[in-house]
């Protein structure tokens, strides 16, 4: 069953916490919110201390912040159609760049692990794409209008150039660039929620994405490559990508956000009940048809909806998690 | 109180046999009857208790909403059958033991942004009204009712639409930062004069 402690409560927040995003390095931790700033925390001995407020970079609520894969940058999505850029060049955080083009609340922004990529998306029901080039400078490579709702959320593939987006139409869509014209285009279309997906996570492999919705059913999807020994068809010469796993009856309200650890393989979920749960892959776990066991559950996790969860890249079990509560916890995992 | 209570059933179902069969097993037999009567009898009454609670519940959160303006017409929402108690339910609670509330109004002017803005306001003055936790869920009046054609008619949306904007928390947050809409509700869940 594992067990999840309660490592430190992180308070300072005034109101909701949408997000938290663990620097690549694992040592320092950013938190956002309907405060309208970002809170850079990381440690001082054994405690976690607030160690920047930024708070001159947005207008409305942050919704979303993203650390670069560099870990020099720090991007920050908010409901004032504007996505920030921040960085130390100076030694201390300062925006350097706004990335202007949503016509209302950015709620989502992801870098792609190359670093030179960066994805945004809206309540306009795009999703955009970014080049990073040199001197803070970012030029819009694709407008993707692909989603008929939303679109709550994008990531990226853990190693391709290859965009996810969830949306409030219930679907899942996938994206790359075609090489020969330089456009990019929807590669597949993820079809099973019956309401609105919130957030997606890669496995470490890239091949199996998790999805949870405000249908209270986590999803895991599976990638078919053309030619694939279990003879599931594919078009196009591109991968399908089916759901081969559904989690339902644990969760008893929308899930907000899935964490999917890169070095554990552990599944930890944000729920409007406030609860964390953690799943488990079995060890007899079928590829085409796994199973996925609901290994802990924390009660009371928060006081109101957890909106965020994500397992520290480095320190293994190390999860933080952001809630309606005003409050950012960190929990250390033990199985 | 359980225990105690289970106590006293067991003694009063005391065993008092006089047949041929061993005695031992009489007496387990009897205790596990007396066990589950017992737990009949508290089961009902936690019902009740909690019955009473949902019931309490119910008044407060129909005080706290039947004044709440209409956006349009100078009357509250009870004035106008928008809102009214039956339309109030207690849901079972989460595993965490958190209230769940649904709310079921009837938005008798067929337009579908005063749906929307209705369940704004709804969900705003019980979220600041409240003291204890809950989860709400606010959907419009299921039914025969025209609003829910002309809804759709007129903005070709239909009443599940609407429903999923006035839940999805995202949604109401950014509403809720727009200055004029703000504005709007502001108005309408003040307090009386």
């Amino acid at each position: 069953m594992g067990k999840l402690d309660l490592v430190q409560t992180l308070l300072g927040h005034e109101g909701r916490v949408w997000d938290i995003c663990w620097h690549p390095q694992g040592n320092t931790l950013a938190s956002c919110g309907e405060d309208k700033t970002i809170r850079i925390w990381g440690r001082e001995g054994s405690k976690w201390v607030c160690k920047a407020v930024l708070s001159d970079g947005h207008q409305r609520t942050i919704r979303e912040v993203a650390w670069s894969p560099c870990g020099n940058y720090l991007a920050s999505a908010s409901f004032d159609a504007t996505t920030a850029i921040w960085d130390k060049k100076s030694g201390q955080f300062e925006c350097n760049a706004t990335l202007e083009g949503h016509e209302n609340e950015v709620k989502s922004v992801a870098w792609a692990k190359s670093g030179h990529l960066l994805a945004t998306c809206s309540r306009d029901k795009s999703v955009w794409v970014w080049e990073v080039a040199d001197d803070d400078e970012y030029e819009c490579a694709a407008v993707l209008n692909a989603h008929a709702q939303d679109v709550k959320k994008v990531i990226w593939h853990p190693h391709l150039d290859v965009l996810a987006s969830a949306s409030y139409d219930n679907t899942i869509k996938l994206f790359k660039e075609d090489e020969a014209d330089n456009d990019w285009t929807c590669i597949a279309t993820l079809n099973s929620h019956e309401s609105t997906v919130w957030s997606l996570a890669f496995d470490s492999t890239g091949t199996r994405l998790a999805s949870c919705s405000d249908d209270c059913t986590v999803k895991i999807w599976k990638q078919y490559l053309p030619g694939n020994p279990e003879g599931i068809v594919t078009s196009d010469n591109e991968p399908v990508w089916k759901c081969v796993c559904t989690l339902s009856g644990y969760h008893s309200r929308t899930v907000y956000d899935i964490s999917w650890c890169h070095n554990t393989g552990l599944i930890a979920t944000a729920c409007g009940d406030d609860i964390i749960r953690i799943f488990k892959e079995a060890e007899d776990s079928n590829p085409s048809e796994p199973t996925f066991v609901l290994y802990h559950t924390c009660h009371e996790a928060h006081t109101q909806d957890v909106n965020s969860v994500m397992w520290n890249p480095s320190v293994q079990g190390l999860l933080a998690s952001a809630s309606d509560d005003a409050e950012v916890k960190l929990w250390q995992f033990t199985e | 109180m359980f225990l105690s209570f289970l106590q006293k059933s067991k003694a009063i179902f005391g065993v008092n046999n006089q047949s041929s069969v061993p005695e031992h097993e009489i007496h387990s037999h009897t205790a596990e009857e007396s066990v589950e009567a017992a737990t009949i009898h508290c089961q009902s009454l936690v019902t009740e208790e909690l019955s009473k609670r949902s019931e309490e519940l119910r008044e407060i959160i129909y005080e706290y909403i039947r004044n709440i303006r209409d956006p349009e017409k100078p009357a509250t929402l009870e004035d106008l059958s928008v809102v009214y108690e039956d339309g109030i339910m207690i849901k079972p609670s989460t595993e965490g033991d958190v209230h769940v509330v649904r709310i079921e109004f009837n938005p008798t002017v067929p337009h579908c942004s005063l749906a929307t803005l209705i369940g704004l306001c709804i969900r705003i003055k019980l979220e600041r009204s409240l003291v204890d936790r809950f989860k709400l869920d606010i959907f419009i009046k299921k039914g025969a009712h025209s609003t829910e054609e002309e809804i759709l008619i007129h903005c070709h949306l239909t009443s599940f639409t609407v429903n999923k904007q006035i839940n999805d928390k995202e949604r109401i947050a950014a509403a809720m930062e727009n200055p004029d809409l703000r504005e709007l509700v502001e108005g309408c869940i003040q307090e009386g004069d």
